[in-house]
């Protein structure tokens, strides 16, 4: 089956920035942490603050490829209750108010257990149109990227490529769609001090082998990181720094504070691009 | 031989579920391994230190007390216990940081659960002057204390594990993360027969030498081959050993024990096979306990080896294909068996090895004399004293 993928809100999104020749600020937290509620409020902040696409995590009891920042966001989420169906529907509500493209950052076994083509349909109802899957390497993404591709529904694909994919990186963007998600320097995510001199020849590589946008994520934590970084990609991804943000008034104060300060440091990251 | 259709699956199951970071590493490893476990030279070398460092070949014990008290078949103890260090685990570590070597790794990294898989990779590490990090559930840590001060001991660095259940499946992540971190530089020495293609096969093909021996001396023994081999199984390392070599011959059936923890019908179980089902952990599909959401549940075993809600895709695939067996038997009736042994044998057997003894109390009446059983005594009980301690309502 070779069906071209059909454009997604995310495609659209970064074309049009494209056009203007802008960057893309990419935004993550998990869904759920610490609720669903604070969830959908946030969306609607960091759209505010001037991020073009948000990623939304789904809680994992074994999230392999995250740092202790997400880890414990995780915790909170699955604490909270939160599931797949809870966050479809947070997602719904979500889409009532905005069209922000929208993405899943999701494990592959709650995928699986819900079943694929159910997952696929219910993503496509409730209005999220990206899949960032880290556990999903080239090798075993086939009948997932069948499915959709039967299915003909506009969500995209988004593959992972690392620093050590070198070669893999051809047949790893052959048939990506919405973008490529470049990881920074080995490990997992969660801030880093510095990034590897090679980024740029990575990037470079990964850029000769596709017209679809890139975008650098892991370890990015600060306005000054993004400066430094956006010349490399068409856009930057910050989560664990967020989720930061949001735990140093986590504790001590309300809803309104968390909102304030996650606005105030998604404005800076963007104004840095 | 069980491998089927796709590389690196048995059946369905396996695969590589992992990040992409890891995968070009995977890969180069797949590579050297099938270059390596080919070559006289490798063969030579791993036979060498199997035999000389590790004290292979071990016996084949025939326990004629044990086998009095049931009056049907032999039974024969597989004596991985006599292992330096006490365990099959050895057999393993000893290929993989072989391949380490020839790889040119600087540094290796492993997890561990009951300690035996850290205490081998500690040891083989200090012999050949690799630096060596295990990981380790803190849950794990307090109940196997004396595998942890042998590791420090050892010159290993042993870092405890805070996350999730705070045992093996824990300790696997942390692993896994550092991997992600270092996967140029380092080695994960992988202690069973799970995780991303290419460690099931490479680890059983590491485990094998229990079952190629095992055959060889029931042969030498009894001039016939046995009729049933009997195997504890958390991740399943030593009994895809002792299985593998005898998969044609298929008159002899293999049975796999799982620990039933508190009882199947609680929620404090490992018995992945027996009330798991399929999904992806640690790389691979296979069995595993999980909630509706696909969330991993946590696990209870008394023996920390074999406290793990996933199995290795080659067991997977032997119960789907019906080739073996798999049964489970609780912490209740492993410390029964474990006293048994120690008082009629004189053996004081792991608690991991303990669940294949005590599922004898339910295969013997079923058995005949004249037939033969084979049960891995996949390690020695030292390390679990404070626990039956414990669990005897006493202590050391």
């Amino acid at each position: 089956m070779k069906n071209k993928p059909i454009l997604s809100r995310i495609d659209y999104r970064l074309t049009s920035l494209r056009q203007l020749k802008k960057k893309a600020l990419i935004t993550y937290i998990t869904a759920g942490d610490p609720s669903l509620e604070l969830t959908e409020q946030l969306v609607m902040t960091m759209e505010d603050a001037g991020a073009d696409i948000v990623e939304l995590g789904i809680p994992y009891s074994d999230p392999l490829a995250d740092g202790p920042v997400i880890q414990r966001a995780t915790r909170r989420a699955l604490e909270s209750g939160t599931n797949l169906d809870s966050v479809f529907a947070t997602v719904s509500r979500i889409r009532s108010k905005t069209q922000i493209p929208l993405a899943f950052l999701v494990y592959y076994n709650p995928i699986l257990q819900y079943g694929i083509p159910r997952f696929l349909r219910k993503c496509y109802q409730s209005g999220v149109d990206g899949l960032i899957i880290p556990d999903l390497p080239l090798e075993e993404r086939t009948e997932l990227r069948n499915i959709l591709a039967e299915m003909q529904l506009p969500i995209s694909l988004i593959p992972l490529v690392a620093p050590t994919s070198s070669q893999r990186v051809q047949s790893i963007v052959a048939d990506a769609s919405g973008f490529i998600y470049c990881i920074s320097s080995m490990g997992v995510t969660g801030q880093r001090d510095n990034f590897p001199p090679e980024l740029g020849d990575f990037l470079k590589n990964v850029k000769s082998n596709t017209q679809i946008p890139t975008a650098i994520g892991f370890g990015i934590s600060s306005p000054n990181a993004v400066s430094k970084l956006k010349a490399h990609a068409d856009g930057v991804i910050v989560g664990s720094a967020i989720i930061k943000v949001m735990e140093d008034v986590l504790n001590a104060q309300g809803q309104q504070e968390i909102n304030k300060e996650v606005h105030a440091f998604v404005k800076q990251l963007a104004q840095a691009l | 031989m069980s491998n089927s259709v796709l590389a690196g699956r048995f059946g369905q199951f396996g695969g590589q579920f992992v990040p992409e970071t890891l995968m070009n590493a995977l890969v180069q490893l797949e590579q050297e391994y099938t270059k390596s476990w080919a070559s006289k030279e490798f063969q030579q070398q791993y036979k060498y230190y199997l035999n000389q460092y590790s004290g292979r070949p071990t016996s084949l014990y025939f326990a004629e007390n044990l086998t009095r008290i049931f009056g049907r078949a032999k039974i024969y103890l597989k004596r991985e216990d006599l292992n330096h260090t006490g365990a099959h685990k050895i057999n393993n570590v000893i290929g993989q940081v072989l391949l380490a070597k020839r790889m040119g790794k600087k540094r290796i990294i492993a997890e561990t659960g009951a300690g035996q898989h850290g205490v081998a990779t500690a040891t083989v590490c200090a012999m050949f002057g690799f630096p060596c990090e295990v990981y380790m559930g803190a849950e794990d840590i307090e109940r196997q204390s004396l595998n942890v001060f042998r590791m420090r001991l050892l010159g290993a660095k042993v870092h405890q594990v805070t996350s999730g259940t705070c045992t093996l499946k824990d300790a696997t992540n942390e692993a896994i993360r550092d991997w992600v971190g270092n996967v140029e530089d380092t080695f994960y020495v992988i202690g069973s027969v799970v995780g991303p293609h290419p460690y099931p096969i490479m680890v059983r093909d590491f485990q094998r030498i229990i079952g190629d021996e095992a055959r060889q001396q029931v042969l030498t023994a009894e001039g016939r081959l046995p009729d049933y081999l009997v195997a504890c199984v958390g991740g399943g390392s030593n009994a895809m050993g002792l299985f593998y070599p005898f998969y044609q011959d298929t008159e002899v059936k293999f049975i796999g024990v799982e620990a039933a923890g508190l009882g199947l019908e609680t929620a404090k179980h490992a018995a992945t096979i027996s009330r798991g089902s399929v999904g992806v952990i640690h790389g691979m599909l296979t069995y595993l306990l999980q909630d509706r959401d696909g969330q991993i549940s946590p696990v209870h075993s008394i023996s920390a080896g074999l406290d793990y809600p996933g199995v290795g895709p080659e067991h997977a695939f032997l119960h789907a294909s019906k080739r073996a067996k798999y049964v489970a038997v609780t912490d209740q009736q492993a410390l029964v068996a474990l006293e048994q042994l120690c008082r009629i044998e004189g053996i004081i057997p792991a608690l991991e090895s303990a669940h294949a003894l005590a599922y004898l109390d339910t295969l013997m009446p079923q058995t005949e004399a004249g037939e033969i059983v084979i049960v891995n005594l996949s390690g020695r009980g030292d390390k679990d004293v404070h626990t039956v301690a414990k669990a005897l309502g006493g202590s050391v």
